[in-house]
């Protein structure tokens, strides 16, 4: 069998529709109501099954869900990311910015709020 | 509407009387009043009782810092003899890393007192790791229900970290795509499992964050010696603000202004499959702060327990780049590393402190943790992949959805001010059109809607008058 089948007992992704289109609520914006409403559970696959196939999991509460195998493996990639260049500089210039106006306010010169 | 959808709403009343073991219909008093301070009052526990059943599973007592570089900051570019001192309340120092955890400790004592077996709530923030947490400690099977993706399973890394959270406490996680038949689907799960229903909108949650108002006035009198002149507190389905005000009422802070504050995300449709990506903030925002506050009842409890037009003073608006730049202030001048929501109302407070003289004193009532995904970058790199425009400028210029504008001063950071005037109306037009065509407001009517948004029975009539000649 193919590596891709998930064993007896995995922790696995399984995704179901809850709602065709057509049976979706009203008054709902047009891009979603031409949408299904899909669900994601995760739990321990109770048989073999390749992606794609239906199966069922037993969740981490006991429940039985039935689902297509949408993920053999779970996983949680989210992470912070490159730092935005537009915030780069906010502490330094901040930081010489009190500074500054501390320094002026203990009596140095340069700002016309020293002294309040 | 499918027949099953339908099915299962028609049995709403009956799955929600069990699922939170209390019936709301005796605090009905007509088609539009209700006895609010009895139904707060049905559980029985009083504010010692609630800070010693909190204090007993690690909730409360957080630290209150006074930010004193944040302080000056603010005094530099104040006009002279301007710039309140500002304080923060670490919430991020709970248990699961919010103020939700006082919220999740009283639910789920609740449910534990009551013998369920489990906890269901519905929430893709962080009341879910709150809830998850404290029924860990609890031994209570829990789960959560999130509006986590669009439709091509695509989600916030915000929502996903808080899935991931949940699970870390041992919570399964029912993730789905866009759209308010959540709740139909928490009421089948209710319905399948006999769990309580940890609402965000009951008593016993909204109670729980009583303790937070309590806690800031005492120690603010400790530390200062009066109350906290104003107390900003981020706002979306108003149990912050209502909580925390009905604690400081507790403790005496009479004179306290309530600043509530949300990001300005107007123009978003929170029902958007292709909107829901495009927002930066998934809760403190306004798509749920003014829906809630001008209609409290459409939370997943007959009668929500938060209602914070009877609270608010002032409702201060943010833009999602100023609160990413107070983040980022507030980590390098603060040494405070927290979560960009919890900040919302730290930029409303920089802006309202700057306004004030230099002996008053803003206390901001939470901070939130932080994490990958759940972290400014994160959500600045997220909205650049989705094509919103990220620039430094001048954040007047932000159009929630298209552009994020990082201010590049300090200066530039201005809340705008909500009119409560309208909101107080459009709550009044939200509460006839509930009643059944036709009802006549009755002066017990007219006296509970003047409670209900901190205004007197003249300005309600004055409303409901207006209302009936422009109809």
């Amino acid at each position: 069998m193919s590596a891709d089948r998930c064993r007896t007992g995995q922790w696995v992704e399984v995704e179901r529709v809850l709602l065709e289109p057509a049976d979706r609520a009203a008054n709902l914006p047009e891009e979603t109501a031409g949408k299904p409403l899909l669900v994601w559970v995760k739990g321990f696959a109770l048989g073999e099954t390749a992606p794609g196939d239906e199966c069922e999991v037993e969740t981490m509460t006991g429940r039985i869900v039935r689902g297509r195998l949408s993920d053999p493996d779970p996983a949680y990639t989210h992470t912070f990311g490159a730092q935005p260049t537009e915030i780069a500089a906010v502490g330094r210039d901040l930081r010489a910015r009190l500074a500054a106006w501390r320094a002026a306010a203990a009596g140095g010169p340069g700002d016309p709020k020293a002294g309040e | 509407m499918t027949g099953r959808t339908e099915a299962i709403m028609a049995r709403k009343g009956e799955i929600m009387r069990r699922a939170l073991g209390m019936d709301y219909a005796e605090f009905e008093r007509s088609p539009i009043a209700f006895d609010y301070e009895a139904m707060m009052a049905a559980h029985g526990y009083s504010l010692d009782d609630i800070v010693a059943i909190q204090a007993a599973v690690g909730v409360g007592s957080t630290p209150l810092l006074e930010l004193r570089n944040l302080t000056d900051l603010v005094r530099s570019y104040a006009e002279p003899g301007h710039g309140a001192r500002i304080f923060v309340k670490d919430e991020a120092a709970n248990m699961a890393g919010s103020f939700k955890d006082r919220r999740a400790s009283m639910s789920i004592h609740v449910a534990r007192e009551k013998g369920y077996a489990g906890v269901i709530a519905a929430t893709s923030g962080n009341y879910g790791a709150a809830v998850a947490s404290q029924a860990a400690r609890a031994s209570l099977a829990c789960i959560i229900c999130q509006e986590a993706f669009d439709s091509t399973h695509l989600g916030q890394p915000e929502i996903i970290e808080k899935a991931r959270i949940c699970e870390a406490f041992g919570a399964e996680v029912v993730q789905m795509t866009v759209g308010p038949e959540l709740f139909a689907h928490m009421l089948e799960l209710l319905d399948e499992t006999g769990y309580f229903a940890a609402s965000l909108y009951s008593s016993f949650g909204v109670s729980g964050i009583e303790t937070l108002g309590w806690e800031l006035a005492t120690e603010m009198r400790e530390r200062t010696g009066a109350p906290p002149t104003h107390v900003v507190i981020t706002h979306a389905g108003g149990g912050n603000t209502t909580g925390t005000a009905r604690g400081l009422k507790r403790a005496g802070a009479t004179e306290t202004q309530i600043v509530s504050a949300s990001v300005d995300l107007s123009g978003l449709h929170m029902a958007s499959d292709t909107d829901f990506n495009r927002k930066s903030f998934t809760t403190g925002h306004t798509g749920f702060g003014v829906p809630f506050a001008t209609w409290p009842d459409r939370a997943d409890v007959p009668r929500n327990a938060a209602r914070s037009l009877r609270y608010m003073d002032r409702y201060l608006t943010v833009s999602q780049g100023e609160v990413f730049y107070v983040t980022e202030a507030l980590a390098k001048l603060e040494g405070l590393e927290r979560g960009p929501a919890g900040n919302t109302a730290m930029a409303a407070a920089m802006s309202l402190a700057r306004d004030l003289p230099r002996d008053a004193t803003v206390v901001v009532q939470e901070t939130e943790y932080t994490g990958a995904g759940k972290h400014h970058w994160a959500q600045l790199n997220f909205a650049r992949e989705r094509g919103v425009e990220v620039r430094a400028g001048d954040p007047r210029q932000n159009v929630p959805g298209k552009s994020i504008v990082i201010p590049e001063r300090p200066e530039q950071i201005r809340a705008t001010e909500m009119d409560l005037g309208r909101m107080r109306r459009s709550y009044v037009r939200n509460a006839l059109a509930h009643a059944p065509d036709g009802y006549e407001p009755t002066p017990e009517d007219i006296a509970f809607l003047a409670e209900d948004t901190n205004s007197t029975p003249e300005a309600v009539e004055g409303i409901v008058a207006g209302l009936r000649a422009g109809a």
